[in-house]
């Protein structure tokens, strides 16, 4: 048995960071329906999911469980193989997605093994990035095609040629990036960033490139369906668009594919902008290491004094639980410098990704929606000159100053 | 077998078989979805040859734009299921020889030249994308801008095609 592992340790330790990988994503994707809710419902004035568990912490279970046991008919007429391709390819293409970003800059050494943060380290990352972008088209066109039933007909119909008429400009703003750094690696790309380290914020790629992260963030989230891009499936119009005739776990398919999607946008918004895992402030800056557990032990402290008050029994042995794992997290980043230096570059990276992720569910809770004509014309008439003139600036900057 | 050979009978044996496919489905969506399955069968060879930049291309432009632009026209025209004619003569009497002409004469160049194309294939010089941009606009920049230049063409012919009748 033990022969077993050492010879086939790179395999394991894959197939284990695979499944470890699927895990927290999908945990993450339940918890961020629990944080859009929430947050949405407070700017408007509502509590939100409140319930189920703590604070409706306990939703996002429900809320599978219930996609779970839910019946699953399937409509009369509908082309059965396509129909049922449809939301397995959408799924598939979004959690493959995230295979290829990186989570942390140093290996984490376990068992004499290096293991890096993150599955795929491709030279071709981002272009295999889009590639998986240009195929998750299919989910959608096809799901509304083969509902056969004319909602989601338009809403495929909608969403394929929304798609790809902003891929144009989501591939042309990031090449500005790519002259920066000299490379399609995303470790590459992060690295390109901190070349001046005593500059911190003011070496990332959001500044010389301002205008193609514009272009990539509105294209990005075009790319996602989301709000203010969500014509696919305007319910005002459309009823649910190309998931009308889905129900149970293969609608919660293409809900977990739209959320992951979500966070692949924040992860890469990131790493091409906003310097991956680095530190905002000057590597010089070494007391700027605690700020970790200078966030978590006061948020610990809170959820634990929050939780002893809480009206149900249930919620009084939780939340003061979960209040002191956070604070003992904190206490020992502190306590061991080693883990705490491992820890900065993940949690930057996660810090900025939550960034992003609070943005998107802020805009669904600010914007309206776009008119599909006005879509049209801002896609091809705005978006697109302004990322080829991005790129055209950006190469004669280089020509002339240099790439640093 | 090496993993490399067992992964390419895979994905040769996946092309074929949507391709095959392709000629047969009698849906059109059937047949532009067995074109993509060859279309990622061929990114698929391309990456075990080391050329990634390729493989990734292929995808975007074939797999994804072009493709889609094919499902996204039949949806549009919601072309229905197609229906079996008989063979015309002319295939009959022209085509099915000069498809089996055609299979033998690639069969035969393959077969000749064994080694100097494999030997090619396996170098992975094509892998760097420097290396690919570097020829694009250098060595072959005419032929290049020439085939730029084909597609513009292109383009302002299906616009003008496309346009309203000023009356």
């Amino acid at each position: 048995m033990s022969a077993f592992l050492t010879a086939n340790a790179n395999l394991i330790i894959i197939f284990v960071k695979i499944a470890l990988l699927l895990f927290i994503v999908l945990t993450v994707n339940a918890y961020l329906t629990w944080f859009e809710r929430k947050v949405v419902a407070h700017m408007q004035s509502r509590w939100g999911p409140h319930r189920v568990g703590p604070h409706g912490l306990l939703q996002p279970l429900a809320d599978g469980a219930k996609f779970l046991l839910k019946e699953d008919p399937t409509p009369a007429g509908v082309d059965r193989f396509t129909y049922f391709l449809a939301p397995l390819m959408a799924l598939a293409l979004a959690l493959t997605s995230i295979a290829i970003i990186p989570f942390g800059p140093q290996p984490l050494h376990l068992f004499g093994h290096d293991i890096t943060l993150g599955i795929a380290d491709l030279n071709i990352g981002i272009l295999a990035l889009f590639a998986i972008t240009a195929l998750s088209v299919y989910g959608v066109a096809l799901a509304g095609w083969s509902s056969n039933s004319k909602y989601p007909l338009l809403g495929g119909l909608r969403s394929s040629a929304q798609m790809v008429s902003y891929e144009l400009a989501l591939t042309m703003s990031v090449v500005g990036v790519l002259l920066l750094a000299g490379s399609f690696n995303l470790r590459d790309i992060i690295n390109a960033q901190a070349h001046h380290p005593e500059r911190g914020i003011f070496g990332w790629n959001v500044w010389p490139q301002i205008l193609g992260f514009f272009c990539f963030f509105v294209a990005a989230v075009a790319e996602t369906n989301r709000v203010p891009f969500d014509l696919p499936e305007a319910e005002s119009e459309l009823v649910a668009g190309f998931h009308t005739e889905y129900a149970s776990f293969k609608f919660a398919m293409f809900f977990i594919a739209e959320y992951t999607s979500m966070i692949t946008v924040s992860c890469l918004c990131t790493i091409m902008f906003f310097g991956g895992w680095l530190s905002p402030f000057p590597a010089s800056w070494t007391f700027t290491h605690y700020l970790p557990s200078l966030i978590l032990i006061p948020f610990g402290l809170w959820v634990i004094w929050d939780g002893i008050r809480y009206e149900t029994i249930f919620g009084r042995i939780i939340l003061p639980g979960v209040g002191t794992a956070i604070t003992a997290i904190g206490a020992v980043l502190i306590v061991f410098p080693a883990v705490n230096e491992f820890v900065q570059g993940p949690f930057w990276l996660l810090a900025k990704i939550f960034v992003f992720l609070f943005v998107y569910v802020w805009m669904r809770g600010t914007l309206p929606r776009f008119r599909y004509d006005q879509l049209m014309a801002f896609g091809w008439k705005l978006l697109l000159p302004v990322s080829i003139a991005n790129v055209v600036i950006t190469a004669f900057a280089i020509l002339k100053w240099g790439a640093r | 077998m090496t993993p490399q050979l067992a992964i390419f009978f895979v994905l040769a044996t996946l092309a074929v078989l949507g391709a095959l496919s392709l000629i047969f489905q009698r849906h059109p969506i059937h047949s532009a979805l067995s074109l993509i399955v060859v279309m990622i069968a061929l990114a698929g060879l391309y990456l075990l040859m080391g050329a990634e930049f390729v493989a990734a291309v292929q995808i975007i432009v074939y797999g994804g734009a072009i493709m889609v632009l094919f499902v996204f026209v039949i949806m549009l025209l919601n072309a229905g299921v197609e229906e079996r004619t008989n063979v015309s003569k002319l295939a009959g009497v022209a085509g099915i020889p000069l498809a089996v002409a055609l299979l033998g004469f690639l069969a035969a160049a393959i077969a000749r030249s064994n080694e100097s194309a494999q030997a090619g294939l396996q170098s992975g010089a094509l892998a760097n994308t420097k290396e690919i941009s570097t020829m694009l606009f250098r060595e072959f920049v005419y032929p290049f801008e020439l085939t730029s230049f084909l597609i513009l063409v292109a383009i302002l012919g299906a616009i003008v095609l496309a346009q309203r009748e000023k009356s």
